[in-house]
């Protein structure tokens, strides 16, 4: 049955760039703001571009299961540190492995995590998911501050490469071209989602699940296939973060800024596109930024959750939104 | 008596009074989720704001913890019919609660921890009373003031509460809106003005939970996340809206909770409420008492 | 020939009460059965039962020969039983022709008979609104809509699943004297394409001019079955209808 999602047609009607060009496009634009950042010349613009395009990532992944679905996670912080702490064990076990493998690795940990969570609760209304995936961010935090070998309380210390493997250049910017392809990866598939079967599946599951059921939809498929999506690009964003950190304990791999911003921003940017949470990182991700160097660190952090409780209640279909109201 | 049924029994009995404080804690969102269906994961910022309340009033001016958070309930009571009052403009109106009114929750949460630690530092706070030390010596058992205290506190405000929603005209109109909104009108009441009433309440109860906390442990503004799992859990387990039942499963949760530190070591037991919230949701969605 | 729906003694309780008690239900492929009882009858909840959206605790449904209880309500959608919603359930975000793309995507693709891709899609969509007289409103959203504009697009959706068995629920409601025609004219003419139709509603013009046979539902109990004529006469069901 599964084989039924995947080959249902396409959309057909839906205009613009066929997948595989719309992916061309984005490495393109990929590889321009890579060659920009490096053209900048300092580190710090790889460590500030890092992070917004990390925040592009989770908030596209948090838009494939709320946006798409309308099923809240609020456990990103679980998903994202499974990521990164499946990182930090293959550093400890495996050091020689490509940064790339592990990305997949604690994608896929992420996503079974995603999987289990869903199995149990999707079956319930969608605010019970949204209960337990609170919680679960909690319990894995319990979980990695037990866990001795990664460090448990103390954290963990991971000794970042001075050099970048085939490029060249410092090992940040390994990082940042590794987490922008993740990035092109994570958009092109939202992108594919919305115009594909899979998309009219998951609005027809948030505009009314039982007339979904009834017309066909396998509601709890569709359900698990967005949370494993969703839950595996957040682990996958996780990741590399030990390396970017070089210094990762509980308290800041679980940080509920990462929750907060990551759900901020496709709010903010609008959650019925691929291009919203892109809008909402940049713009969101680039302010904190800028507060953060002008201000302070402490009001940069009230940003996010400030302006997207503005934005729920004022705008709700976010930035995107408010221009295609123009538009018609 | 060996060492090991001595700490059993010790574990039990502050389980139990622990548990009279958790349902002190759930109460609220018994009232909100459970009878409202709003789902208000704000509601441990809202607790540990009534701790600060305490701490302040404690400190500056010498008040009783207890004394000033049953002064300031009816100021919790105002916050929180004017918070039902937003969300019901911006989402029940627009029927958009589970999507954005979820996350205007969750960035109140967000909010308030982090104001919090912008007012007063990431410090762990706590307040002085004649029962923040010693015990009541019972000869069997030594009860800790501080756990009995807030345990009576919660046993009262349960009390309290469930003979309000059952013997007023309020109360029953409270208990009506979860029914039948329909109904309700037909009472000649506005829904929509007994929902915010009920969401005050809810507010007052956790101005004097947030005292009940306090005097317990020290608090720290990060310290409300712990409590998300353990409330919703607890009214999860104990069936949406049935104090009884909500009662049964705070003090189940405690005595877990606490046999749990004890004989595995105190970093577990945030996983315990998970772990019952995961299992209710899989086994028993409508809670112990449902059908 | 056997049945293509068969309910056997089915029955449904919510909490102590009793909504659908030993029903017994049979309709043959092609028939038009009309289906009648006061409000609170259980009729919806026949319906869901039979569709998968509530579970019944006892009895069992087959569908083509098959019992179907264990199945999800999509999954009997897929095997060719579709329903429309009393009160319409549209899908919001979604314009009218993308609304009839869900079933065709979901219950029509996924049975693996035929794949209807690409601009077939939008035409088969385009050709349904056509028939319920939605066409020009095709790229708009369910907002826009007038209740009775709703119920023909909750009518389409279900007949966009290309369904063997067709129940319409209540479709008429509301709706005036020419728009019941219509709707009758619409279900009848579906009927001669092949598709068994149950129709349940209230009113009586409607459900004599459709039903070949007529089936009455009084208190979650089948108190009568037969030919229409027959039926409205029998004793019983003129006291349920009349009181005492």
């Amino acid at each position: 049955m599964a084989s039924s999602v995947a080959k249902a047609a396409e959309r057909g009607t839906a205009p613009g760039l066929g997948n595989a060009a719309f992916f061309g496009v984005l490495v393109i634009a990929a590889a321009a703001i890579f060659g920009a950042t490096r053209w900048f010349g300092n580190d710090y613009a790889f460590f500030a571009a890092y992070v917004v395009v990390q925040y592009i990532v989770l908030g596209t992944a948090w838009n494939i299961l709320g946006g798409y679905t309308g099923y809240v996670n609020f456990g990103i912080t679980a998903f994202f540190a499974i990521g990164a702490y499946s990182s930090v064990v293959l550093y400890k076990l495996t050091p020689w492995m490509p940064l790339p493998a592990m990305v997949a690795i604690g994608g896929v940990m992420a996503a079974l995590v995603g999987l289990g969570t869903g199995y149990l609760t999707l079956r319930l209304r969608g605010v019970f998911f949204s209960i337990a995936t609170l919680a679960l961010a909690v319990v894995v935090q319990t979980l990695i501050t037990n866990w001795d070998f990664v460090g448990g309380a103390r954290g963990a210390y991971v000794l970042r490469p001075k050099l970048a493997p085939l490029i060249g250049g410092g090992y940040i910017e390994y990082l940042f071209l590794v987490m922008l392809g993740l990035c092109v990866v994570a958009l092109a598939t939202a992108r594919a989602i919305e115009r594909s079967a899979l998309g009219f599946g998951f609005a027809a599951i948030r505009d009314d699940e039982a007339a979904a059921e009834a017309s066909g939809v396998p509601t709890l498929k569709l359900k698990l296939v967005a949370t494993a999506l969703s839950g595996g690009f957040m682990g996958m964003a996780g990741a590399p973060l030990p390396y970017y950190v070089t210094y990762l304990d509980p308290a800041s791999g679980f940080s509920l800024n990462y929750a907060v911003n990551a759900i901020a921003m496709p709010l903010i940017g609008g959650t019925s596109s691929w291009l919203g949470p892109v809008v909402g990182a940049v713009l969101v991700g680039g302010l904190q930024e800028y507060l953060r160097v002008t201000i302070s660190s402490a009001i940069n952090v009230l940003v996010a959750g400030v302006l997207m409780v503005v934005f729920v209640i004022v705008a709700p279909q976010g930035v995107v939104g408010l221009f295609q109201r123009k538009k018609r | 008596m060996d060492a090991s049924a001595d700490l059993l029994i010790n574990a039990v009995i502050s389980g139990l009074l622990l548990g009279g404080f958790y349902a002190a804690v759930s109460i609220g969102v018994a009232i909100s989720f459970g009878m409202l269906d709003i789902v208000n994961i704000a509601h441990p910022a809202v607790i540990l704001l009534g701790s600060y309340v305490a701490f302040i009033g404690n400190t500056v001016f010498g008040i009783d913890p207890i004394l000033s958070t049953v002064i300031l309930a009816p100021a919790f009571y105002l916050l929180g019919m004017a918070a039902y009052q937003i969300y019901y403009v911006a989402f029940e109106r627009r029927d958009d609660q589970s999507l954005r009114g979820l996350s205007f929750f969750f960035g109140i949460l967000f909010i308030a921890e982090v104001g919090l630690i912008l007012g007063f530092g990431v410090d762990y706070r706590s307040v002085q009373a004649w029962y923040t030390q010693g015990n009541l010596d019972l000869g069997v058992v030594e009860l800790p003031w501080r756990l009995l205290v807030p345990f009576l506190l919660g046993l009262a405000m349960v009390a309290g509460l469930q003979v309000f929603l059952s013997r007023t005209f309020v109360g029953r109109a409270v208990q009506a809106v979860a029914q039948d909104q329909g109904a309700l009108r037909l009472m000649a009441a506005n829904p929509v003005k007994i929902k915010r009433i009920a969401f005050g309440l809810s507010f007052a109860t956790a101005a004097v939970a947030g005292a009940a906390l306090i005097i317990i442990q020290p608090v720290e503004p990060s310290i409300g996340r712990e409590y998300i799992g353990r409330i919703f859990a607890i009214c999860v387990l104990g069936g949406l809206g049935s104090f009884p039942g909500m009662v049964i499963a705070a003090v189940a949760l405690g005595v877990i909770e606490s046999l749990t530190a004890t004989f595995f070591g105190p970093s577990w037991a945030p996983a315990v409420s998970f772990g019952v919230l995961l299992v209710t949701l899989a086994v028993r969605p409508n809670g112990i008492l449902g059908r | 020939m056997s049945a293509l729906l068969h309910v056997q003694s089915l029955g449904k309780r919510f909490g102590g009460f009793t909504a659908l008690q030993d029903v017994e239900l049979e309709v043959q492929p092609g028939e038009r059965l009309g289906l009648i009882g006061p409000n609170g009858s259980g009729k919806s909840t026949l319906v869901n039962c039979i569709c998968g959206t509530l579970r019944n605790e006892m009895g069992s449904v087959s569908f083509g020969g098959t019992a179907i209880d264990g199945l999800t309500a999509h999954q009997r959608t897929r095997l060719g039983l579709a329903r429309s919603f009393q009160l319409p359930r549209p899908f919001g975000s979604l314009t009218l022709a993308e609304n009839l793309r869900i079933p065709i995507l979901f219950a029509v693709n996924a049975r693996g008979e035929r794949t209807v891709s690409g601009a077939a899609i939008e035409a088969r969509c385009l050709e349904l609104l056509g028939q319920v007289n939605l066409a020009d409103k095709a790229h708009r959203l369910p907002r826009d809509l007038t209740q009775i504009e709703m119920r023909k697009l909750e009518l389409a959706r279900a007949m966009a699943a290309d369904p063997k068995l067709l129940i319409a629920d209540e479709s008429m409601a509301g709706l005036s004297h020419a728009e019941v025609d219509e709707i009758l004219a619409l279900l009848i003419r579906l009927n001669g394409q092949g598709v068994t139709v149950i129709m349940i509603e209230h009113i009586m013009r409607a459900v004599m001019a459709f039903s070949q046979r007529l089936a009455v539902l009084v208190a979650g109990r089948k108190i009568a079955d037969g030919d229409p004529k027959e039926v409205v006469r029998n004793a019983e069901v003129v006291r349920a209808y009349l009181g005492e």
